[in-house]
């Protein structure tokens, strides 16, 4: 009877360990958004410059499915991940950009070099409708559906496995969802 | 070449340290003093090639050589000299080989003063410290090489993290890895131990000062790194629950109780099996921790390297050093001899009732830690868990914990009776009883969890003052005070100390929870606003540029209670790593800290400007650090002096030379 006590911590030991090598196999960089499958936060958000007159807001997301990009102008990945948003206006993916904490004149200006691949934007200069999407950094992605609710969150540049392995395949099957 | 130099000292000290593993246990098994010396030899030349890598790699970074793949990846030739030496450990390859080095110097120093320890035990030891830096050297060597070349060499590294180019960051990691490691002797004294099957007060004599010096590093590296978090992440909380603050935690309260429980076994010979199995889970938690930062099993701000093969090598190599530990625990202890008899109320019960609650502390963060990852293994669920599950758990056993430590040293060994503890502690009970009552008055019932936490620091210190008036004979007559005051041993000192400095940080803690405020408030400069009983303006708001970044920078004027003085509080930039930090304002009181934090420039030439007042905030620190000076005291008392049993032995030795 006394021997057993002196195992019960090896054999607690194992099992943890067990639940930690088994633990190992999963990523917690996949963040799932609180608000999958749930409705768009509401917001109603200017355009870059004085001239724009149309900004973005969350009544837009109907209809179709679309994608929300998150950019800023000092963000290094979105220099990155830029061509491949040009590339997917090119094949006629409708993708709304968030200017997220950023100079809404800087974020104009780098639009501007480099081009523009959103159809809609909305300037957010201070982040606080990043704070509702829940965005914890530039570049990202949320994937919107067209009854407006979030399906999708994407950390990180686009590249071009990202698409092809995951957004495209969902966007297709949103597609047929409407 | 240096880089080649310290990939050399690597290679080497990593066969060292197989040697090292396998000699000394081979001869202490054979009684061959040959191979045993082998195991000392190899100790010694392992920490000098350490330290010849650990230098070249500390080289590279200092001479910007971006050459070394680590270097280009973690310094910048703008960053300051200091921050460039300090990135040397800023990396995860990098902090890797300080994790060995401080390992090494361990291995070395038990080699050198442990002379004159029974020479088995000795090889032993060493055996079991080699096997460990075996295995973390060639963690090192075959998944995280600090000594990679890049070609081609790029003009201009990326810097460090600026959030760790502080001065608060330069120490906090070597202080910690002082605590985890230094725990490393307790484990492998604790495994020879075993394999000897034999334990007593000489051997708790030896471990005890080890895991004092453990225990007192990682006492100031947790509380560095928490004012670190304060000053730094902009928002002046102090402890977030976050994983890997926990993994720091966890060895710290099992160090604790460690450190309690090897007292008792050496002035009385008891709680030996249980102190063999705290010395175990000491150092696997501070194994646990590592495996916890640098796998990507949790998602944590401190969170580096992400890399799921090293999490399995780590893994796999706890799997091994735990979990074999742990079996010849199972199968050894229970054949020990078991300790003296005590009775339930004595000190050696009191310690033992503290270990317990130490031990259900561990547990309840250690759940909290890694319920995510079970939750995830066993339904898929990805949840995380808060403050809330610790206010919960964690408080409810540390409240009564903290009530108890006044007990501990006023009771007697072996046996004593309620009535008589009671009478040596009626001061401190009064005073705090006093405390409470006045506590609730002043704030009124609303606040009573607060005031009874007020009236939990005073009854820790009170008692600690009762403990040293006790000693000097206050109170009694005839009792020649001077003379007790000037004998009374260091270690007396040190309990006294370091249990009223837990009552200074409980003080602070219950302060800060029940009665910090904060004010946001948007600024445009000659603005002045009322906060906290002073009236602090806006004074300019501006650029400013430092070695490596921009920021814009405000400064305020504050007024009322006492001299007006100046604050500054910066949103700095980084260009070469792209990241914006926020450097607050903080002005220092006794009474409290007032915390300034600008925001975001809301239009131009205003600032979004958050205020707080974080009453005696400093105390957390400063509780921590008392206690830490506590543990030098008892450190430093000659009877737990290390050299002082090597001395005696040595001289004892010399005198039979002689004669």
């Amino acid at each position: 009877m006394r021997r057993l006590a002196f195992i019960i911590p090896v054999v607690l030991f194992l099992m943890v360990a067990a639940a930690l090598g088994l633990g190992l196999r999963r990523d917690p960089s996949i963040l799932p958004s609180m608000l999958i499958d749930r409705p768009i936060p509401t917001f109603d958000l200017p355009g870059l410059t004085p001239e724009d007159t149309v900004g973005l807001a969350s009544s837009d997301f109907t209809g179709k499915p679309v994608l929300l990009n998150v950019f800023a102008s000092w963000c290094v990945a979105c220099v990155i991940e830029h061509p491949m948003l040009l590339r997917l206006q090119a094949q006629g993916v409708t993708i709304h950009g968030l200017d997220w904490k950023d100079e809404p004149a800087a974020g104009a200006e780098w639009l501007a070099q480099r081009g523009n691949p959103y159809t809609l934007i909305g300037s957010d200069p201070r982040g606080r409708t990043g704070i509702d999407f829940g965005v914890t950094g530039a570049p990202e992605t949320f994937v919107i559906d067209g009854h407006g609710r979030v399906r999708y969150r994407h950390v990180g540049p686009i590249t071009p496995e990202v698409w092809t392995e995951i957004l495209q395949p969902m966007m297709d099957r949103l597609e047929t969802e409407t | 070449m240096s880089a080649e130099i310290g990939q050399l000292a690597l290679i080497l000290a990593f066969m060292l340290g197989l040697i090292q593993g396998a000699a000394p246990l081979l001869g202490a098994h054979r009684g061959d003093s040959v191979l045993m010396s082998l195991g000392r030899a190899s100790a010694l030349l392992q920490m000098a090639f350490v330290v010849l890598a650990f230098g070249a790699l500390a080289t590279a970074y200092v001479t910007m050589d971006f050459s070394v793949e680590l270097v280009a990846r973690h310094s910048h030739s703008t960053q300051p000299l200091p921050y460039r030496f300090a990135a040397t450990w800023g990396s995860h390859e990098g902090s890797m080989l300080l994790w060995v080095l401080i390992l090494a110097l361990h291995g070395g120093a038990i080699a050198f003063f442990g002379r004159t320890l029974r020479e088995t035990l000795q090889a032993r030891v060493l055996a079991v410290q080699g096997m460990l830096s075996a295995a973390f050297l060639g963690f090192c060597l075959f998944t995280s090489n600090p000594f990679s070349r890049l070609s081609p060499i790029p003009l201009d590294g990326t810097e460090l993290n600026p959030l760790l180019q502080d001065p608060g960051l330069v120490m906090h990691p070597p202080l910690l890895y002082l605590g985890y490691v230094g725990f490393s002797v307790a484990f492998s004294f604790a495994v020879a131990a075993l394999i000897e099957g034999r334990v007593d007060a000489a051997w708790a004599r030896w471990v005890r000062p080890w895991v004092l010096s453990a225990w007192i590093s990682l006492t100031v590296g947790i509380a560095l790194g928490s004012w670190w978090a304060y000053y730094e992440l902009g928002w002046g909380g102090w402890w977030f629950w976050d994983p890997v603050e926990n993994a720091s935690l966890m060895p710290w309260l099992m160090g604790t109780a460690l450190l309690h429980s090897a007292l008792v076994l050496e002035k009385r010979g008891a709680l030996i099996s249980w102190t063999i199995l705290l010395a175990i889970l000491t150092f696997s938690l501070s194994m646990i921790g590592t495996f916890l930062v640098r796998s990507g099993v949790l998602t944590s701000v401190h969170a580096f390297a992400v890399d799921p093969e090293r999490g399995a090598y780590i893994l796999v190599f706890i799997l091994i050093a735990t979990g074999s530990a742990l079996g010849l625990y199972a199968w050894r202890a229970p054949a020990m001899r078991t300790g003296a008899l005590f009775s339930p109320l004595s000190r050696e019960a009191g310690i033992t009732l503290n270990n317990l609650f130490l031990l259900a502390a561990t547990a309840t963060v250690f759940l909290g830690t890694f319920y995510p990852v079970f939750i995830d293994v066993l339904s898929g669920d990805k949840i995380s868990v808060g403050p809330p599950y610790y206010a919960l758990t964690f408080a409810p056993l540390f409240v009564p914990l903290l009530a108890l430590v006044a007990f501990g040293p006023m009771l007697n060994w072996k046996r004593d009776t309620v009535r008589a503890v009671l009478t040596r502690l009626r001061w401190p009970i009064i005073v705090t009883a006093v405390a409470a009552v006045i506590g609730v008055v002043v704030f009124g019932i609303a606040d009573v969890g607060a005031a009874l936490g007020i009236a939990l620091g005073v009854w820790l210190i009170a008692a600690a003052f009762m403990l040293l008036a006790r000693r000097w004979g206050i109170g009694r007559k005839g009792a020649e005070t001077g003379r007790l005051i000037r004998t009374t041993p260091l270690a007396f000192w040190a309990v006294a100390v370091a249990h009223a400095g837990l009552g200074v940080t409980t003080i602070g803690v219950t302060a800060i929870t029940a009665w910090t405020d904060s004010e946001v408030v948007t600024m445009v400069p000659g603005q002045t606003v009322e906060f906290a009983g002073r009236r602090i303006t806006l004074d300019a708001l501006g650029p400013a540029t430092g070695p490596n970044y921009r920021a814009d920078q405000a400064r305020f004027r504050v007024e009322g209670r006492g001299q007006p003085f100046l604050m500054l509080s910066e949103k700095r930039f980084y260009p070469s790593s792209q990241t914006q930090t926020t450097e607050a304002g903080i002005r220092g009181e006794a009474m409290g800290n007032l915390y300034i934090s600008v925001g975001e420039s809301a239009t131009l030439g205003a600032a979004t400007v958050r205020l707080w007042w974080h009453p005696l905030v400093g105390w957390i620190w400063g509780g921590a650090l008392i206690m830490a000076l506590g543990g030098v005291l008892s450190l430093s008392d000659r009877r737990t002096r290390l050299a002082m049993p090597a001395r005696k032995a040595a001289q004892a030795r010399a005198a039979e030379a002689a004669a």
